[in-house]
């Protein structure tokens, strides 16, 4: 009986010692126990593909194409709207203004958009202080310097979806409307650094302590 | 007569009975540890070909997850960014390092950075991350502190039994919307999650299924 236990306390020491415990890191691939249908030869989002030459699942966007935005119906009605889609105007140059009525909810979409993608280098409020200038990069723009003021609305719209010198095309972040909505977030920035005392209602220059 | 049997042997079935208890106590709690997700899937952290930190990019730098997982809110997936996404950066930032060798050589060819899926559902099994950040379920829920892992490892078991503790109980889950994305956002009290999480549940008309074919086609 004695020899029984001795075998099993040492077992179960080598067991643990082996298994480990729930929760500890390890390189090891999930072990599936029962496997039955878990892994089908089907393809997935973003998988790989030995179908195809180039080895990816999902097919590049055949040149040409005109994107729909899916989740706006009423944007495939404006495939001809060259100042909506491309930020010109009929005679090719830049157009000036918005091609949509700039609402609260656009203006709170496009600080949300500009947050999320554009403060990390251009700063929060767009002085091209954001923090990867903390880390090496250099040559952000600040939007409060006349050039970018005048700058119409349909070259703002250009460098967002083109991308211009070192900074990357983002139009496969930002959809068309989001791309408006973030420059009249920048248009709004642009604005607030331009204020002065005057344009702060009577009643609430005491909180900033004008 | 002659004995046939020794003495010892009167405690032999006692003994016999013992031993196969505690081997069949020792079987059913090892099971009861081991085969389960719990155990088999949590802590997965495989070594990825670029070695990635988000600590580093989501942490210390404040980069929103939606930043580089884009499509998270309008689609099934959370989408892994393309090689691009990193350059908007590491075209200036670390250029030169060694680190990004892959990344450079992959923006150059075009061809992708093998990444390895760490959270993977069964295939029979259909999940749509929009859905659920859209209506207040964080990140966080299913993927851990990620703003604080240098490599990123399986947080939460997956298993079926885990998603239907939520689906049955979503009070106890949802945040504002605001917070989705504010992986160290935590409730002031377990009393005022449920406060606040019955109001969102009754207001955005949160109906998580229950049946089989919401997440089984």
């Amino acid at each position: 009986m004695r020899i029984f236990f001795a075998i099993f306390a040492f077992s179960v020491v080598v067991l643990v010692s082996i298994l480990g415990f729930r929760g500890s890191l390890s390189e090891r691939p999930p072990i599936e126990i029962f496997p039955d249908m878990e892994r089908q030869s089907k393809y997935k989002a973003q998988s790989e593909s030995r179908f195809f030459a180039d080895g990816r699942t999902d097919r590049p966007v055949p040149p040409g194409v005109v994107h729909r935005q899916y989740d706006d119906p009423a944007s495939s009605e404006r495939l001809d709207d060259d100042h909506y889609n491309r930020g010109r105007d009929s005679n090719g140059d830049y157009a000036e203004g918005f091609p949509m009525v700039v609402s609260r909810a656009v203006m709170e979409r496009g600080q949300d958009r500009y947050r999320i993608f554009c403060g990390s280098c251009h700063g929060g409020v767009g002085d091209g202080q954001g923090i990867t200038g903390e880390y090496g990069m250099v040559g952000v723009p600040d939007f409060n310097t006349e050039r970018l003021q005048d700058m119409p609305e349909g070259e703002w719209f250009e460098v967002i979806s083109q991308g211009r010198g070192l900074m990357g095309a983002y139009k496969d972040k930002l959809n068309v409307d989001d791309r408006w909505a973030v420059i009249a977030y920048v248009r709004a920035l642009q604005r607030a650094r331009l204020g002065t005392e005057e344009d702060v209602p009577e009643d609430m220059r005491g909180e900033l302590g004008l | 007569m002659s004995r046939i049997f020794p003495k010892w042997s009167n405690s032999v079935p006692l003994k016999v009975l013992v031993i196969l208890g505690v081997l069949g106590v020792t079987l059913v709690v090892s099971v009861t540890y081991y085969f389960t997700p719990k155990y088999t899937r949590v802590g997965y952290a495989p070594t990825q070909p670029v070695a990635f930190d988000h600590s580093l990019h989501a942490g210390q730098l404040g980069i929103d997850c939606r930043y580089c997982h884009t499509h998270v809110e309008q689609s099934r997936h959370s989408t892994v960014p393309p090689t691009s996404t990193c350059m908007n950066c590491h075209n200036q930032i670390k250029s030169e390092s060694d680190a990004l060798e892959l990344v450079r050589a992959s923006y150059e060819s075009g061809e992708a950075i093998p990444w390895v899926r760490v959270h993977q559902l069964p295939d029979f099994t259909y999940f749509d991350h929009s859905v659920h950040v859209n209506r207040g379920i964080s990140c966080y829920e299913c993927h851990g502190q990620v703003n604080e892992m240098e490599v990123v490892h399986h947080d939460q078991p997956f298993s079926m039994g885990w998603c239907l503790e939520c689906h049955r109980e979503p009070e106890r889950y949802v945040r504002p919307l605001e917070e989705v994305y504010n992986l160290d956002w935590r409730p002031e009290s377990e009393e005022a999650q449920i406060e606040m999480g019955v109001e969102f549940v009754h207001d955005w008309n949160v109906n998580p299924p229950l049946s089989c074919s919401a997440c089984h086609r």
